[in-house]
């Protein structure tokens, strides 16, 4: 056995860097996700600001080295705060030709690559469609190429070792590529070390193996003449806490366990995969241990509608989909505002319309979850805006759907879904109260449409309640008793009130904030996954001196927060940026009268980009 | 205190305020009289009742019970229901839904509440039509009927709702005339005392859109030679004499009479409901001399809650989160300090 420590004898002179975005690219076996992770969990237990997006192929078992079958992991790690997962990458890590092909034009010119050359075979250079090697027709000129006898080098690496079966040793070829990162970014590999222990406990062979094969690339990085320099980034300045990686999705899954345990409901999920909603999905149907009631259902209606029965029953209800299967809810979510019951629909949005670019994100699902319903009926709609404040939007659309009575769409997207960053752990007693509506006995003169005053929300008597029966449904209802009812002026008391209650939630959110300036020459807005690419981008323009431009984020689209004209009329102009064609834009010029309201629009599938949203706002404000 | 002995009820308790608006004659008022006259006898309490209904004629049941209920969206009571149950598995639930609520709208989730076994009571109005949007054709309308969206007849074969439901794996089907109050009444409360799904079609004549659709069966005079009511562990034997009966002859069932050829009271078939072999339910089902009514399947199976309930106890007795701050302070954490 050999020891594990590594010894920094030869410490070289660290170039230090703000930030830095990596990439690691492979065939889908070559554990891209694995690698990217483990380097993003090291950095951020190093103290970094960590943001990281995973790119998976859409075919589950796409032929090997194909260019479609490539798998990526992008890691930006800073010693500033982070927030996207960064444009352009410093480096690229390549496992194969294909890797290389699809993902060279997003390395930095000057920057460099790492490939295993061993994979760069006449048949893997056929399979990426490649003419001519790269490596040798001069066409990476422009880049700093660092080619390595990956697969040789962990072959020699294991050859002592007994029981190791060819594809173990090939499979663990990515732990040489970490390795030589972990040099090239001055980590300690350690932390990785003591994975493979967690996760291999019953499979000894394999943590020795992969300890190996890591420490190899280390090891050979710090002796290769080809790696000229070494860099550091060092930590970053974060609040003082406990921290996890947490991804859009999980954050949003915790939000709501969080939410059912503070209102002391049960959870119920109805819900029906779809990509890239499914995770929510895979990870509620974990926690039974917390009496979880997560049901997949037949289709996108049984899972809301089974949520509306369990809502019905007294359940924290929700229901998670993705453009597609919200338009399936449509009809349902109507009989949901219609009977006023508490119920939560996240949808992460992705590439529409139809089935559109299911793997890619978009906000183009606004004006569904807006309006997407017959008659006049409003629901709360909320959005959050970075992978960790998922679990904040979840909890606090659970929070409001069981205070004010009334369906709550969520939207994240696939950006922030997928993505993943560091999250100050919170504790539920940290959390804000959770009440709810239920009435639990009969009273004199007790009316099912009986309702708050100040919320206007309805009571809630569940079954099993004795001397509160009554009747629900869709065909409209008296005022008071809650039968039906056809009276014309009925009808239109009952269509406003169900409105009011809708705006009274203004009083019970926090009003819009600015960040970076307050008045002056261009207000930029965004709502929902956008805010980490608008936010770097304004950020970038304000330690370059256009102290004029403010930035302001939405979460709350329905209602608006109160002073939401307030905000917007302090600056000359105003520019909504969205990746659809102009949706809350429509929806801002719907409710004020605002001159100048200007939008920039990107429908790419793809988050917005640094560069292209600088040049943009620097021409509005020249 | 929470009083445990369940208050002795009658019919009237379970009637709501709300005047009762289907057309006179309508098989559904027999229906609704049924349902309240069973609920009595069903040894639950009224604040555990729900009703859940799609939309149609029928599906306007739920107001005039005066239960917990919801009159939803066409063709999704199932899943609500489902919902409802899956909440709260102490509440009696049961579905309304019509023939078009059920297998056209509502098909999907018609065949899988049916293949998850969940223990709620499903009642059919089965009349072979659509009768709230007015007199189309629906999934069971004969091929030739004619029909407001069927002027030159029907093309469309129908389903046999026993046949899908036997297909879809229900373990509990029956079928009765819409015009038998006693034994509905009595098959509402088997319903109930079944654990899992039970679906009950109802031949329901619509006097306005399809009158007479079943009267070939369900004729006071002619009923008994008509039909077979079958009882679970009794000879298939039917006809006012009594005189005639079931036997398979290979792979096909026979009408024979008894006293004829031989045939004697014990060469009948017996009933067994409980087969789990689903095959002679099926052949009862498509019978249509005699028309088979009574309680033809009924095979006692776990129920998904029972299988959630064992494996929530599994997971919790093995787990080592019991606050979701365990979770969340679990795995790969690290300060900051
Ligand atoms: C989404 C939707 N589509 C169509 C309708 C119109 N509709 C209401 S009831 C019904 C058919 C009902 O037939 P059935 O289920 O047989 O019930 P019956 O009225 O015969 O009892 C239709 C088509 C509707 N209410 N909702
Ligand atoms: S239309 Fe037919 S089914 Fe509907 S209430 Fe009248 S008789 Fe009954
Ligand atoms: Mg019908």
């Amino acid at each position: 056995m050999m020891a594990n420590k590594i010894t920094d004898n030869k410490k070289l002179q660290h170039e230090i860097l703000d930030a830095v975005v990596i990439r690691f690219v492979g065939d889908s076996g070559d554990g891209m996700q694995l690698t990217g992770s483990q380097f993003s969990d090291t950095s951020a237990m190093f103290g970094n600001d960590v943001a990281t997006f995973p790119n998976y192929p859409s075919e589950i078992r796409a032929p090997q080295g194909s260019l479609y079958g490539v798998s990526g992991f992008q890691v930006h790690i800073g010693s500033i705060e982070i927030s996207t997962p960064g444009d352009d990458v410093d480096l690229l890590v390549a496992m194969n030709p294909a890797g290389l092909k699809t993902n060279i034009y997003s390395v930095k010119p000057g920057h460099t690559i790492i490939v295993d050359i061993d994979s760069f075979t006449k048949k893997n250079l056929e399979k990426a469609k490649y003419e001519t090697n790269p490596l040798k027709d001069g066409s990476l000129e422009n880049y700093r190429v660092i080619e390595v006898s990956m697969s040789s080098l962990t072959k020699a690496a294991l050859k002592d070792i007994e029981n190791l079966d060819n594809k173990s040793i090939i499979r663990s070829k990515n732990m040489f590529a970490l390795g030589i990162v972990y040099w090239m970014y001055d980590r300690s590999p350690e932390h990785t070390i003591d994975f493979f222990k967690k996760k291999f406990a019953s499979k000894p062979h394999l943590i020795e193996s992969n300890t190996k094969v890591l420490n190899a690339g280390y090891y050979y990085a710090e002796t290769l003449e080809l790696i000229p320099n070494a860099y550091s980034i060092s930590p970053a300045k974060m609040k003082s806490g406990t921290y996890r990686i947490i991804s859009g999705n999980t954050a949003t899954a915790w939000g709501f366990l969080a939410a059912a345990e503070k209102s002391g409901l049960e959870l119920f999920l109805g819900s029906y995969p779809i990509t890239p909603a499914t995770d929510i999905l895979h990870e509620l149907v974990k926690h039974k241990h917390f009496g979880v009631k997560a049901f997949q259902a037949e289709d996108e209606i049984a899972g809301v509608t089974s949520a509306i029965g369990a809502s019905f029953a007294g359940d924290l209800a929700i229901t998670t989909t993705s453009g597609p299967g919200l338009a399936l809810k449509g009809e349902a979510l109507g009989l949901a505002m219609m009977v006023e019951l508490p119920l939560v629909v996240v949808n992460v949005q992705r590439g529409g319309p139809s089935t559109g670019l299911p793997t890619k994100t978009e906000q183009s699902d606004l004006m569904q979850a807006m309006y997407g319903r017959n008659g006049e009926s409003p629901v709360i709609v909320l959005a959050a805006s970075t992978p960790s404040n998922c679990f904040n939007y979840a909890y606090q659309a659970a929070k409001l759907a069981l205070e004010h009575m009334t369906p709550v769409i969520l939207l994240t997207d696939g950006y922030i879904a997928n993505g993943s960053e560091p999250w100050k752990i919170k504790r539920v007693a940290e959390m804000p109260e959770i009440k709810n509506n239920k009435v639990t006995k009969v009273t004199e003169n007790w009316h099912p449409y009986d309702r708050n005053e100040e919320t206007l929300a309805r009571n809630w008597a569940v079954p099993g309640t004795f001397g509160l029966e009554h009747r629900i449904g869709g065909l409209e209802k008296d005022r008071i008793t809650g039968d039906v009812s056809h009276v014309p002026e009925n009808h239109e008391f009952m269509t406003n009130i169900r409105a009011e209650k809708i705006e009274r939630v203004q009083n019970y959110i926090p009003g819009l904030t600015t960040e970076f300036a307050d008045s002056g020459d261009l207000l930029v807005v965004g709502w929902g996954g956008t805010y980490g690419s608008l936010h770097s981008a304004v950020k970038q323009l304000n330690s370059e001196g256009y102290n004029k431009i403010g930035y302001a984020h939405f979460n709350y689209i329905n209602p608006l927060p109160k002073n939401t004209e307030d905000v917007l009329s302090k600056f000359k102009k105003i520019v909504v940026c969205e990746l659809n064609n102009g949706q809350f834009v429509n929806i801002l010029r719907m409710h004020f009268n605002i001159n100048g309201l200007l939008q920039y629009n990107k429908v790419q599938g793809l988050p917005f980009g640094n560069n292209e949203l600088i040049t943009e706002f620097k021409k509005l404000v020249e | 205190m929470e009083t445990t002995v369940v208050k002795k009820y009658t019919f009237k308790d379970f009637a709501s305020n709300q005047e009762v608006r289907w057309c006179p004659g309508c098989d559904d008022y027999v229906i609704l009289r049924s349902m309240q006259k069973a609920l009595p006898e069903m040894g639950v309490k009224k604040e555990d009742v729900v009703f859940i209904s799609g939309i149609g004629c029928s599906s306007r049941f739920p107001y005039y019970m005066d239960t917990y209920g919801m009159h939803s969206i066409h063709g999704r009571a199932p899943a609500i229901a489902s919902g409802v149950k899956l909440a709260n598995p102490d509440l009696s639930v049961w579905v309304i839904t019509g023939d078009g609520d059920s297998m056209a709208i509502g098909g999907n989730h018609f065949i899988h509440v049916l293949r998850r076994n969940i223990n709620l009571n499903i009642i059919l109005f089965n009349n072979e039509i659509y009768g709230l949007t007015k007199g189309q054709f629906s999934p069971t309308s004969l091929v030739g009927q004619k029909t407001k969206s069927s002027p030159y007849g029907n093309t469309q074969p129908p389903f046999q709702p026993g046949e899908l439901a036997i297909g879809a794996r229900a373990r509990f089907f029956a079928r009765i005339g819409g015009n038998t109050p006693k034994e509905m009444t009595q098959m509402f409360i088997d319903a109930e005392t079944f654990n899992g799904t039970s679906l009950i079609e109802v031949l329901q004549n619509c006097v306005i859109f399809n009158d007479g659709c079943f009267s070939q069966y369900t004729d006071k005079n002619i009923r008994e030679d008509k039909q077979l009511f079958v009882e679970h562990g009794k000879p298939m034997i039917f006809g006012k004499n009594r005189d005639k009966g079931l036997v398979l002859n290979g792979l096909k069932i026979e009408v024979v009479t008894i006293g004829e050829n031989g045939i004697m009271e014990a060469d009948i078939l017996l009933h067994n409901a409980k087969e789990e072999d689903p095959t002679l339910h099926q052949m009862l089902v498509r019978l249509e001399y005699p028309l088979v009514t009574g309680i033809i399947r009924r095979f006692d199976d776990v129920t998904l809650e029972e299988r959630e309930d064992a494996l929530t106890k599994e997971v919790k007795s093995n787990s080592k989160f019991t606050k979701t701050d365990d979770l969340f302070f679990s795995g790969e954490i690290y300060e900051v300090k």
